[in-house]
């Protein structure tokens, strides 16, 4: 790309002598063999153990393919309720001055400091059959803790802030200009959304839900405390691997992990894919602004 | 450099979209969080005290503090040569690694408990070079510890490196062209502009490893006193119906999860004032 700025010049002042380079180079490879690649060329070498048949076999068994319907479906509802939280909160916070905002980033950022276990018994202790409002829904024949209603509250939370998280700062650097002069102009509240505020930060939305889906798909710990482990009923992938690992069965464990590693991998690409285009429309409006004050 | 569009504004929907803010982050976050105080109101002293001062409480503190600092620390001194690596260097492959750093964030985490604790087993891939020496990992504390360092790997990295690129490589060609050498030039040049950075990584990375669960429950091997870190013994309360316990003990985990939010809030209050500066 002819826009993308070059690496800069060698500053003979700022090199580090070549034996200094090459050994904190090579450290720094061999940390990352050690705690990165050894572990996923381990996920599909523990996977492909048996056999490639055995392999395919693991991940048609019946109950690995109810997991995975339900890690699509938990992801199906979590995803796009946070990405819609993510528009509306990022909307009043980035285009709008309220007293009590700081406090309110700080709200939203309180999943992440909370440790999964501690997130799903938040749920266990709210709706449980013992709470007062779990022994409503008892009641009413209403299964929330130990069900599946319970693993789509945990991972809501868990991936509350992350879309959030990720539209807050590209919002404010994109700036409202547009948006104005579209209303300005005569345009509604949901056209401008649509054709100008949308196509603005699409590739940050994009960014928010890629983030938020790895992270609902691959949630272990919040939603262990409230599935109750019924076989072949409540387990989402995470879960399956370790109801299969616990009964010895490696290579089906390994087997179900690849494919959760593979997402992980498509994630990681995905995300880099879209920090490029995500990156340099924040640059282009700092040149503007430079411009602008210029 | 507040900007005066915000006075006067023609934009809609700030009702709507505040107003859906805040009822779905009351809903999803501020009632189940509150539960778990309204719980402990509920507790006596002496309950509550049993919970989180018994001898196996104890000794699970003492393991989950001292693997996430270790972990945090290894972080520390790796995840900066990666980030110098990556920003200072050019190598093969160099785009690759770059993009897997944040494998630890995309990665599930029972998927990395598995698989950790397969390479460190004694028959593991690299278990097994450390058995003949007496190294026990998995099921071990020091299995712990390997799982608290691969969950806080990114932290320490992603910190950094915005800040080293930013970093003006003026200062270092003035250093040098006074007579600074190489080693002064890091040591009293570029080292303070990086403190703030670094501290803040370290501090994220003990964060998320104080809180794990599923990398842990596998390599550790889960005795009690012995390799039971603090969210698993949450979980064994649980599984036990020991609410209250739990509660208490996850109420003194909040607490200290939340200090070091504040803490990491005000690290990146003092740094940016000294960026600016």
């Amino acid at each position: 790309m002819a826009g993308q700025p070059q690496r800069e010049p060698k500053r003979p002042g700022t090199a580090d002598p070549p034996m200094v380079r090459i050994a904190l180079i090579a450290i720094a490879l061999a940390f990352l063999a050690l705690f990165l690649f050894i572990p996923v060329i381990a996920v599909f070498a523990e996977a492909l153990q048996k056999g490639i048949g055995a392999y395919f076999a693991a991940i048609a068994d019946p109950e690995a393919r109810a997991a995975i319907r339900l890690t699509l479906m938990t992801a199906a509802i979590a995803v796009p309720l946070n990405v819609t939280f993510g528009i509306a909160a990022s909307w009043a916070i980035a285009r709008f001055d309220f007293p009590g905002k700081q406090t309110l980033l700080t709200l939203i950022d309180i999943p992440f400091s909370v440790s999964p276990v501690i997130s799903g018994m938040l749920f266990v202790l709210l709706l449980g059959v013992r709470a007062p409002l779990g022994g409503f829904l008892a009641a009413h024949g209403i299964k929330v803790i130990f069900a599946e209603p319970g693993i789509v509250l945990a991972t809501i939370f868990v991936t509350f802030p992350l879309a959030a998280r990720e539209l807050i700062p590209i919002m404010q650097a994109v700036g409202s200009e547009e948006e104005e002069a579209a209303i300005v102009l005569g345009a509604g509240g949901w056209q401008m959304f649509f054709r100008v505020t949308l196509p603005n930060v699409k590739w940050g939305l994009l960014y928010g839900l890629v983030l938020c889906n790895a992270r609902a798909m691959g949630e272990f710990g919040a939603v262990s405390v409230v599935s109750g482990h019924i076989r072949g009923h409540t387990n989402t992938m995470p879960l399956y691997v370790e109801i299969l690992y616990n009964d010895y069965q490696f290579a089906a464990a390994f087997a179900v992990s690849s494919l959760l590693t593979l997402l992980a991998i498509a994630t990681l690409i995905a995300k880099r894919f879209l920090e490029r285009r995500v990156v340099p429309a924040k640059q282009e409006q700092d040149n503007l602004a430079v411009k602008v004050a210029a | 450099m507040a900007t005066n569009t915000k006075r006067n504004n023609v934009l809609p929907g700030f009702g709507l979209t505040l107003g859906f803010t805040l009822a779905y982050l009351g809903i999803v976050v501020l009632i189940p969080i509150s539960t778990i105080f309204f719980k402990t109101f509920t507790l006596t002293w002496p309950q509550f005290w049993a919970a989180v001062a018994s001898p196996r409480t104890i000794a699970a503190y003492r393991l989950s503090f001292g693997a996430s600092i270790a972990g945090a620390l290894v972080n520390s001194v790796f995840g900066f040569i990666v980030a110098w690596s990556l920003v200072r260097y050019e190598f093969p492959g160099k785009s690759l690694i770059d993009v897997m750093v944040d494998l630890p964030f995309a990665l599930p985490t029972s998927v990395a408990g598995i698989t950790l604790t397969a390479i460190y087993a004694g028959n593991g891939w690299i278990g097994r070079y450390l058995a003949p020496l007496g190294i026990k990992v998995a099921y071990a504390p020091l299995g712990v510890a390997v799982a608290l360092t691969f969950v806080g790997l990114p932290f320490v990295v992603r910190t950094i490196q915005p800040v080293l690129e930013d970093l003006d490589q003026e200062y270092e060609e003035a250093a040098a062209t006074l007579g600074a050498s190489r080693l002064q030039t890091f040591v009293l040049v570029i080292a303070p502009a990086l403190i703030p950075a670094l501290l803040t990584g370290f501090a994220l990375a003990f964060a998320r490893a104080l809180g794990e669960y599923g990398s842990v429950v596998f390599i550790s091997g889960n005795m009690p006193m012995h390799t039971e870190v603090v969210p698993l013994l949450i979980m064994s309360k649980l599984e036990q119906f020991d609410y209250a316990g739990a509660t208490a003990i996850a109420v003194v985990m909040l607490t200290v999860s939340f200090v070091i939010l504040l803490g990491v809030n005000m690290l990146q209050r003092w740094s940016s004032r000294r960026l600016a500066a």
